[in-house]
């Protein structure tokens, strides 16, 4: 599943040699296992910029992103429900802000990190069973990732304006 | 010879066990058809009034569902900040400091969006 060229897989072996070898009073406090000697001799798992960016490496960041953006969306939910529970006055300020540019913008991002979050989420939850781990089946399933969650986000998007004309 | 197996044997740097795992799989199923049920909502409502959308909010069905939500959407991202924190920042003033910011983000959301499910089916 990860590959390394010649030079990344000396760097697996000793990444010690490069970096905080030579630290050694902070010996079991030191949490960082780059500058505990102690840890720093065992064969690490390479750090990240070591490896060529790949489709599954950078969907499994974007997994990560997508999640942590979704707080600010869950932060615009709050939003408008509180403004629906206090009254009238603070909805039409919500309102009006989601109508803007700016709202739409995050709105659309929102939709599509939601979308994207929640196909890579299935992904893991196939994979938890054990299914699916093959190189060909994280390919796939990345791109199904990108595409459906593109695909839907526009989806979303195109029943939101059709059906605006409704009330 | 000392080896840091022993902080890891139940105890890594979350200081928990499986149950953080299992409780993330457990909100993401449910996150599941809850997010579609929103989605669904919400562009079913855009260009409605202000009466027309809390109508809609303050029928049960649709104040459980959301309720529903907000639970399991505010557990799931904790858990998921928590583990994005615990992943990289190493010092432990500044990760103790996140994951109280977080803690208390996802509790303030998640209180103040249930409140005002209530307070809206409540029609107060």
């Amino acid at each position: 599943m990860i590959r390394f060229g010649p030079n990344e897989a000396s760097r697996l072996i000793a990444p010690a040699r490069r970096v905080g070898y030579e630290k050694s009073s902070s010996l079991g406090n030191d949490c960082n296992p780059m500058t505990n000697k102690l840890e720093a001799e065992r064969p690490l798992s390479p750090h990240l910029q070591i490896y060529r960016p790949m489709l599954t490496l950078m969907m499994s960041i974007a997994h990560r992103i997508t999640g942590a953006s979704l707080a600010v969306g869950f932060a615009l939910l709050t939003w408008w429900l509180v403004a629906i529970s206090i009254g009238p006055e603070a909805y039409a300020t919500v309102d009006h802000f989601f109508a803007g540019i700016v709202g739409r913008t995050l709105l659309f991002l929102f939709t599509w990190a939601l979308m994207h979050h929640m196909l890579g989420g299935i992904r893991h939850l196939i994979w938890d069973t054990g299914a699916g781990l093959d190189k060909t089946s994280i390919e796939v399933f990345a791109w199904l990732t990108i595409i459906t969650s593109t695909v839907l986000t526009v989806l979303i998007w195109i029943a939101g304006y059709a059906l605006m004309g409704r009330f | 010879m000392a080896t840091p197996l022993k902080r890891v044997r139940g105890l890594g740097a979350a200081h928990r066990g499986t149950e953080t795992f299992w409780r993330q799989r457990v909100t993401a199923i449910a996150n599941i058809p809850l997010v579609i049920f929103l989605v669904l909502s919400i562009i079913s409502h855009i260009g409605a009034s202000y009466t027309q959308v809390k109508a809609y909010l303050a029928q049960p069905i649709v104040a459980v569902l959301m309720l529903a939500l907000i639970l399991s959407a505010a557990i799931h991202m904790r858990i998921g900040l928590k583990e994005i924190i615990e992943d990289y920042v190493h010092s432990e003033y500044c990760k103790v400091a996140a994951l109280l910011l977080v803690t208390f983000f996802a509790g303030v959301v998640g209180i103040a969006c249930i409140l005002a499910i209530v307070k809206i089916s409540l029609g107060s």
